[in-house]
Formats: C-alpha cells, structure tokens, sequence
C-alpha cells in the first residue's frame, strides 16, 4: 500500500469512528427515550406472543407458536431498527440541524452510510437480545434447543441487506424532505407485511409473494425460526439468497444515494430547511 | 497560486410559481458570472442584501453545491472535480451554529473532528485550549448545546471551523442575530484567528463596519453579480463617498436600511 492510500485509509477510519462516536453521544443523551422505546418495544412483542397463549392447543405447541412469534417480533425489531437508523441519516441531520456541515466534511459517503449501518447492527443487537431476554422471561418460553450462534451468523448476513435498502430509502429525504421521510416508512411497512414476520408466506397473495423473494427479513425469519425452534444450523438455502441480495442491495444503494445527493446539490436541496 | 480562483461561476435554481395547472418552473440565476480571486492570507468580505447570492456562492466553495457554468478553484483544487480535496482545506461557519442539540460543545467538536482526520489523542487537549480561545466558559463545555445562548453557540461553531485548521475559511454571516457583546467578541475573535492563523477568510456579511473592519477588500454582490472588489477607500473613491453605506448605496442604487425594512416587513 502507497503512504497516499495508507493515509488516505487512516483519514477515513478516522471519519468512521467519528460517525459510531456522534450516534454512542446521542445514545447517551436520549438515553430516557431509548428506555421508553424498548419499554414499548417490549409491550408490543408481548401483545403478540400472548396471542399464542389464547389458542386451545397443547401446551408444546402453544410454545412453539409463542416462539414463532417471538421470533418474528424480535427480528423485526432488530431490522426495523438497522433500517430505521441508516433511513434516517438524512432526516435525523436535517432536523439538527448539522446536515451542510456532515456533507462539506471530507469523509467519503460510503464510510459516512456505513458507519452508520454498523452503529445501527450494533445497537439492534443489543436491543433485539434484551428483548428476547425479556419477552421469555416474562412469558416463560422454552427454547432449549435454540442455536443462537447460527441465529446470529444469519443475521449478520442479512443486515448487509437491510443496510443497502436503509441507503436506497435514505436518499429520500434528501430529494423531497418531508414526502421523503414519509416513503421511507412506507417502504418499511412494505417489508414488513410480505415478509412473513408472525405468519408464513404462504398465506399471502400471490403478488405478495412474489415480493417476499426480494426481501432479506422473509429469508432471516425462516432461518432464524427454524434456528430458535429446532436448533438448525446456517441452512445454504436461506444464506444464498441473503447474500445475493446483499450483494446486489449495497452497491446500488451506494450508486442511488451517489445519485440523489449529486442531484440535492444541483438544486440546492443539501441544507437545513430542504 | 491564488487561494480561491473564481472565473464566470454561475448557478440556478428551479422556483416553483402559482398553484394548481397555473403552476409552473421558473429558472432564477442566483450567481450570474461571477469572477473574482483572493490571495493567501487575504480577508475578503462580500456585502450584499438578502438574495443576493452571498450564501450561494459560499455553498458552492464548500462543495454543498454544484454550479451551472464557469469554474472555481481551491488552492489549485478544482471544486466541484475534487471536492475531497476542497473538503479538507476548507471549514465554514455560518448565520446557524448548527449543532446536535443535546450534545455537548466537546462532543460535538469531538466528532466533528473525526471527519477531518483528527483522532481522539488529538483533539482531547486541543478542545478544551481552543474553546477557551474564543471565551467559551470552561464550566460550561459539558453543559448540552441547546441549553446555550445564541452567541455561546456561535462561539463553539468557529472553535469548531478552527479546530480543523482549515486554509480558507468561509464565513456567512457569523454574527448576525447576535447581541452586540456577542458580536463584539466573535469579530474580535475572527481579526485574531486571521491575524494568527495561516488562513485566507472569505466573509459574507449584512454588516458594513464589520467588513471594513476584518477585510482587506470588499465585495458588492448584487442581484448575483459581484458588481467590484477592492479594498474600502478604493470602493469609496469609486463612488464618490464618504462611507461604505454610500459606496453601497450608489453601487446598487439601494440601501442598507431599505433592505432591513424589508426583511423586517
């Protein structure tokens, strides 16, 4: 490596670790606020997993419903997460009020959306364990041969997906400020509903299903169901296509939000009031 | 090589007029063949009224913007061709201070620093020496942004554009909407920044004396068109005045008070 790409390389792992520094102060100061989402978070999950508790079935397979259900709230809140933090890079600095100076710093934008990414996969996975941890406490949920080292290795994989998508819905904001943020949820919702997150694709319409195949969290709850349930390992048929969709989910997020602030900064929408 | 090279920098913007089917796109040149250059080290203040351009063109220097025509270069660096390399030699400081409001003056400075290559080691020492630099009170330097006066915040703001040791820095509007000790003592601070800091300032500003005061040559932007740029006495001379408001006066056939009326109405 030439000391012009080495320092280069230093300058931007510099930016990188000035990226997951801003998002542990603002952790750090919202604190009361992240105590009140996971609160909500928690009562949420739980409003769900105690359906399964209602059905006139034996007892093991009440459990294993509640566990299916668990599973899908857990999940999703550790994606919708990671999805959130990277959408709102943009609409977050927009409303500080710090957006022009984050934008004139010279750190490149794939180090700026990534930091951001690997915050956010940090940050859910400390969230998705506590609540977890609290949903099968207070329900009592047996999970004794959940692979919890497998679970994780899949969902390693599959945030890689969710950060290129979080990219694509970033740049929203930037190109319109408010319809932005709005269709950025509304892309979420999406997600959310033909993914299969408390039932299986299969009950969906068939259009529906067809775009559950373009969605990463319909591979990483199969997997991780079928992980926390029954124990199985890293299974190719969920992984592949995780990968596929990592692969091809980042560099075009990268390429539209290249896009979308090359085109905010032609019509000098790269500032606080949009 | 001069500091900052600008030759026939144009830009538009779309404005949307009307409602309903009478809407429609019109183009409005903000920048309109703008020339100009500044040497290193040189303080050159431009002065004009609202919309008259002064924020786009330090936008465009700061590589928020991409221009319709012309060029603009950066100690040699082509701004909008290698705007990493722009980056990295410019800070701003700008009418909002612009903070994430629940941190503090050195988180803030903490991580901003980060995105310019400055590690932790760094700017642990230097945080502190440089906010007191600019009168920051040293108790205060933990205390959440949003609970600070506008002025404090202005403070941090250029602690912050100098903490990155930039060799141009752009000032746009730095002390307006301040109360006049504030300003007093950020204008103070700017002339000792320029005085010992090896760096070439580029002030836009609503304020007369301040320009006569911090610049080596000042800039009447009008209507998007830099109309001259030359030091005080010259400008008066040009126009047969006494004081600048006058040179201001008769170079865009407005006043300064007319335009506060308006901003005010």
């Amino acid at each position: 490596m030439t000391h012009g790409a080495a320092a280069t390389l230093r300058h931007e792992l510099i930016g990188f670790s000035g990226v997951l520094q801003r998002n542990v102060y603002l952790v750090k100061r919202y604190i009361w606020w992240d105590v009140a989402f996971m609160l909500w978070t928690i009562a949420n999950t739980l409003t769900i997993v105690f359906i399964a508790r209602g059905v006139n079935v034996s007892a093991a397979q009440q459990n294993a419903l509640a566990t299916k259900f668990l599973v899908g709230g857990v999940i999703w809140a550790y994606l919708g997460i990671i999805f959130e933090i990277v959408t709102e890079t943009v609409a977050w600095e927009r409303w500080e009020g710090t957006i022009e100076y984050t934008f004139m710093a010279p750190v490149s934008r794939p180090v700026h959306l990534f930091g951001m990414g690997i915050f956010s996969v940090l940050y859910g996975i400390v969230r998705a364990a506590i609540l977890f941890v609290c949903v099968v406490a207070f329900i009592g949920i047996h999970v004794p041969h959940a692979n919890y080292p497998a679970a994780l290795a899949v969902l390693a994989i599959a945030s890689l997906s969710f950060i290129g998508i979080g990219m694509m819905t970033a740049v929203l904001p930037l190109i319109s400020p408010e319809k932005g943020t709005q269709l950025g949820f509304i892309a979420q919702g999406l997600m959310l509903v033909v993914s299969g997150v408390y039932y299986d694709v299969s009950v969906l319409p068939g259009w529906m299903q067809w775009i559950s195949k373009i969605s990463p969290a319909t591979y990483a709850l199969r997997a991780n169901r079928e992980q926390i349930l029954r124990g199985a390992g890293v299974a190719w048929a969920d992984v592949w296509p995780l990968v596929v969709l990592g692969l091809v989910s980042v560099p075009l997020g990268l390429l539209v939000f290249r896009t979308g602030e090359r085109y905010a900064k032609k019509h000098g929408k790269l500032k606080r009031s949009g | 090589m001069f500091a900052v090279e600008v030759h026939n920098l144009r830009k538009e913007f779309v404005r949307k007029e009307g409602s309903g089917l009478a809407r429609r796109r019109r183009r409005v040149a903000a920048l309109k063949d703008v020339t100009f250059t500044i040497e290193r080290g040189e303080c050159v203040a431009v002065l004009g009224q609202n919309g008259s351009g002064k924020s786009t063109l330090v936008r465009l220097l700061a590589t928020l913007l991409l221009h319709d025509g012309g060029d603009a270069r950066v100690f040699g660096h082509d701004v909008f061709r290698e705007p990493r390399a722009v980056q990295r030699l410019v800070n701003r400081v700008s009418v909002e201070a612009s903070f994430f409001k629940k941190m503090s003056a050195t988180e803030n400075l903490s991580y901003s620093a980060r995105f310019y290559g400055l590690t932790g080691a760094q700017t642990k020492p230097r945080i502190p020496e440089i906010l007191a630099r600019v009168g920051f009170p040293d108790d205060r330097r933990n205390e959440a942004m949003e609970n600070l006066s506008r002025g404090m915040q202005q403070k941090v703001a250029l602690a912050r554009a100098l903490l990155t040791a930039p060799v141009l820095l752009l000032l746009d509007e730095p002390t307006t909407g301040l109360d006049p000790r504030s300003k007093l003592e950020v204008q103070e601070f700017i002339e000792e920044m320029w005085r010992t800091h090896d760096a070439t300032t580029l002030l836009c500003t609503h304020d007369l004396a301040e320009a006569e005061a911090l610049a080596d040559r000042i800039g009447i932007l009008d209507d998007g068109e830099l109309l001259c740029l030359e030091p005080a006495d010259e400008l008066k001379r040009r126009y047969r005045s006494d004081t600048l408001e006058e040179a201001f006066f008769a170079a865009t056939g407005r006043s300064f008070e007319q335009e506060r009326e308006e901003v005010a109405s």
